[in-house]
């Protein structure tokens, strides 16, 4: 199958891992991947703090783009949420009838990653490995926006060596909330202190999602305290297997090599 | 069936030009007036709550208690989700026929000797209430917790005209007596301890006993003395309504205590204020919203306490009824078409007790009698959205308060509806763009383009020369990003992107 990428704004420039997992699986399972280069962002964060009318270019320049393939996945079930739920409500406001049919339209074939793996591909066992202590914080646009349910966790129990840890009180917001996290800091961190609570409590190694705000959210409050639990994506351990298998020190959040 | 009426006698057949004037909004609720707007914004008065461990630890463990006993109940009942969309299917009904329902409420409450007042704001509908207060010649009145008072400032009203409001909800006594604000709408006194308690009955409540300890019962107890004697002595009655029935003219309180009960039957005289939005049409529409309502609000399969009265009844109750409707913003909020789903809220109070937001920061940072994910979006709309900009913005847009709604208003949705409506506002009426505008703009910009998409992203890598030794940014000096880092690691900047990395791939190969 001739799967498109929504890399998102995001991973694109802070976490291209995570876009690197999503192409080294979705290739391993026997999927062409295309990363279609004149992709941009969803608009979410500009809908969300209010600026709906500045996002209908990157919705128009979404539906666009990504107009020509059968299957879309973003390892983002918010921007995904995004797409499905958003884009519509902008291209009525202020777009044409026409664009309402292509977001639409668009909106009904893209998925996020774990919605791509179980629904559309029937997998819930990628023959990944990843000998580590996990947890799974399901965040709440794949948890309450798109349904993604525990297909997660369906992938991830079945990842060789891997020991997966229930999160307690998981449904819990991590603080993200996109702008809210700067809007609103004193009210985010107190979010995101009782999530680490929760998280440490596991004695996990790694806590992992399906989006990479929220893990860089928990991630960045988890280096701060100098914890030793890292913040993984879903897509890095679906990826991980034994003969490639994932370096932790790798894939946590702010290694990356310094410039002096 | 009356025989047709006469037709009317013409008085004129040449057309004239008629002026109908300009559209306008209905009005919003009046400055000045009132419990809606707070003093301070929202992250401005969570950065207090926030540092009140007592505070944090009641909040946590009451939201917590409630919300396991809501997901027990809740989950008894086989068609839930078929109720939810049965509560929201009456309410979208009801409020756009309101012109319908309201006028057949009136005729049927007259009907059954009650008299029918109508508020178009707080201060209309306290002077309505003095003036039938004054007329009976008392100074003292007994209150039934209610939400719609509260909303007008009908206690700090009367106050101002000599008569005194008796809170007799144990929890609204509490908050009343310690001169303090209500922090939920179900469980007012949320944010006070038992010992707290204690030293308010201790010092305000007259011939309470010195020796009285902070046991529940021993609270309650001193409580009920006191009612006691209010409830006997008292002439007139204020209450609100949970429910009025537009088919038959009768008004409903759900509760839990009996407290309202002794209200609504005790005195002479009884007032009843209610937002008219509280309407269903028929009887048997309360069959849906007294199964939603007590599971969703104290997590009980029904509430102890169902008061419904109809008028007046000769020998029996309250012999003199007035029942005063109110609007003070409702209508604008009607006029909403994104937003006007706000109003269909029964006021159970789940949206508050699974909020992330108001678990930590509490009720009163959201400076309104409504607090929690149904006071972000009805509190902005009552007043107008530039009284309460903070409020829309007080949520991470979790989707919670949306799924355990019972009357499914979609929070999230009406949150960013509103925080749209809030910068479009703004734009509109100033002629600098905000700070904020300006960069939205500029990120737009540059994000509806793929050419300077990849540009910024190739300059965006510069912020790799504040890393430091553990690769991260620890603290970025730049105004916005403190925001972040306050708290936060940010990771540093990738050597190379994601689209870089992948045209280096695709070249090679």
């Amino acid at each position: 199958m001739k799967i498109a990428l929504f890399i998102t704004c995001l991973a694109d420039a802070m976490f291209p891992q995570v876009g690197q997992a999503t192409v080294t699986l979705l290739t391993r399972l026997g999927h062409e991947v295309v990363f279609p280069a004149d992709q941009t962002c969803c608009g979410q964060m500009h809908v969300n703090t209010g600026y709906q009318k500045q996002a209908l270019p990157m919705v128009q320049s979404f539906a666009r783009v990504f107009e020509p393939y059968d299957a879309i996945v973003a390892p983002s079930g918010s921007c995904v949420g995004s797409v499905r739920h958003q884009h519509e409500l902008i291209a009525t406001r202020f777009g044409t009838p026409g664009l309402v049919d292509d977001v639409q339209a668009v909106a009904e074939k893209t998925y996020e990653l774990s919605e791509l793996l179980v629904d559309v591909l029937g997998l819930t066992d990628v023959g990944a490995y990843y000998p580590h202590r996990v947890t799974y914080h399901p965040t709440c646009h794949s948890l309450r926006m798109l349904r993604v349910g525990d297909k997660p966790q369906q992938l991830l129990r079945n990842v060789e060596s891997l020991e997966l840890i229930e999160l307690p009180d998981a449904d819990q917001c991590c603080g993200f909330g996109g702008t809210f996290a700067i809007k609103n800091v004193d009210t985010s961190t107190a979010m995101l202190a009782d999530k680490m609570r929760r998280v440490l409590d596991t004695q996990a190694e790694v806590c992992t999602a399906g989006d990479s705000s929220c893990l860089m959210h928990i991630g960045g409050g988890l280096s701060r305290i100098r914890a030793a639990t890292k913040t993984v994506h879903l897509a890095q351990i679906l990826a991980s297997t034994r003969d490639h298998p994932a370096q932790l020190a790798d894939s946590r959040v702010g290694h990356a090599e310094v410039v002096s | 069936m009356s025989a047709p009426t006469a037709p009317r006698p013409v008085v004129s057949t040449t057309p004239r030009p008629v002026m109908l004037g300009m559209p306008a909004l209905p009005p919003t609720s009046p400055r000045g007036v009132g419990n809606l707007r707070g003093d301070e914004s929202f992250p401005a008065f969570a950065r207090h709550s926030l540092q009140d461990a007592q505070l944090r630890r009641n909040l946590g463990n009451a939201t917590q208690t409630i919300r396991g006993k809501r997901e027990q109940v809740v989950a008894e009942v086989d068609d839930w989700q078929e109720l939810r969309e049965a509560g929201r299917q009456l309410k979208v009904h009801t409020m756009a026929q309101l012109e319908t329902y309201l006028p057949q409420l009136e005729a049927a409450v007259t009907a059954q000797g009650g008299v029918v007042h109508w508020a178009r704001d707080a201060t209309e509908a306290n002077q309505i209430a003095i003036d039938l207060i004054q007329a009976k010649g008392v100074d003292e009145v007994v209150k039934v917790k209610s939400m719609a008072t509260a909303e007008i400032g009908l206690n700090e009203a009367l106050e101002a005209a000599g008569i005194a409001a008796v809170e007799t909800d144990l929890a609204e006594l509490i908050v009343q007596l310690g001169h303090d604000k209500p922090s939920h709408i179900l469980v007012p006194a949320i944010h006070r301890n038992r010992s707290e308690i204690r030293e308010i009955f201790l010092r305000e409540m007259e011939g309470v006993d010195p020796e009285l300890t902070d046991e529940p019962a021993a609270l309650a107890g001193a409580a009920r003395r006191h009612l006691r004697r209010k409830f006997l002595s008292a002439k007139v009655a204020i209450s609100g309504a949970n429910f009025a029935i537009a088919e038959t003219g009768t008004l409903a309180v759900v509760e839990s205590e009996g407290n309202g009960r002794m209200c609504l039957t005790l005195p002479e005289t009884l007032i009843t204020i209610m937002g008219i939005e509280k309407l269903v049409p028929r009887w048997s529409d309360l069959e849906v919203f007294l199964q939603l309502l007590p599971r969703s609000s104290t997590g009980e399969r029904m509430n102890p306490y169902t008061s419904m009265w109809t008028g007046v009844t000769p020998g029996d109750g309250p012999q003199e009824f007035h029942l005063i409707l109110l609007d003070n913003g409702r209508t604008a909020v009607l006029a909403d078409g994104e937003g006007r789903d706000a109003l269909n809220c029964i006021r159970c109070s789940a949206c508050l007790n699974v909020c992330p937001v108001y678990e930590r920061a509490g009720g009163h940072a959201y400076g309104s009698v409504y607090p929690g994910p149904i006071g972000a979006i009805l509190s902005p709309m009552l007043t107008g959205i530039e009284d309460n900009a903070s409020l829309p913005y007080a949520s991470s847009l979790c989707g919670a308060c949306y799924d355990v709604c019972p009357v499914k208003i979609n929070i999230p949705e009406i949150l960013v509806h509103l925080r749209a409506s809030h910068t479009e506002t703004y734009a509109a009426e100033h002629r600098r763009p905000s700070v904020e505008a300006t960069a939205m703009k500029a990120v737009a910009w540059v994000m509806s383009n793929p050419t300077r998409w990849k540009l910024a992203l190739r300059s965006g890598r510069i912020g790799r020369i504040l890393g430091r030794q553990r690769g991260m940014i620890g603290e970025v000096p730049l105004p916005l990003a403190k925001q972040w880092t306050d708290a936060r690691d940010i990771p540093q900047p990738p050597q190379q992107t994601f689209r870089d990395w992948w045209a280096k791939e695709h070249k090679e190969s």
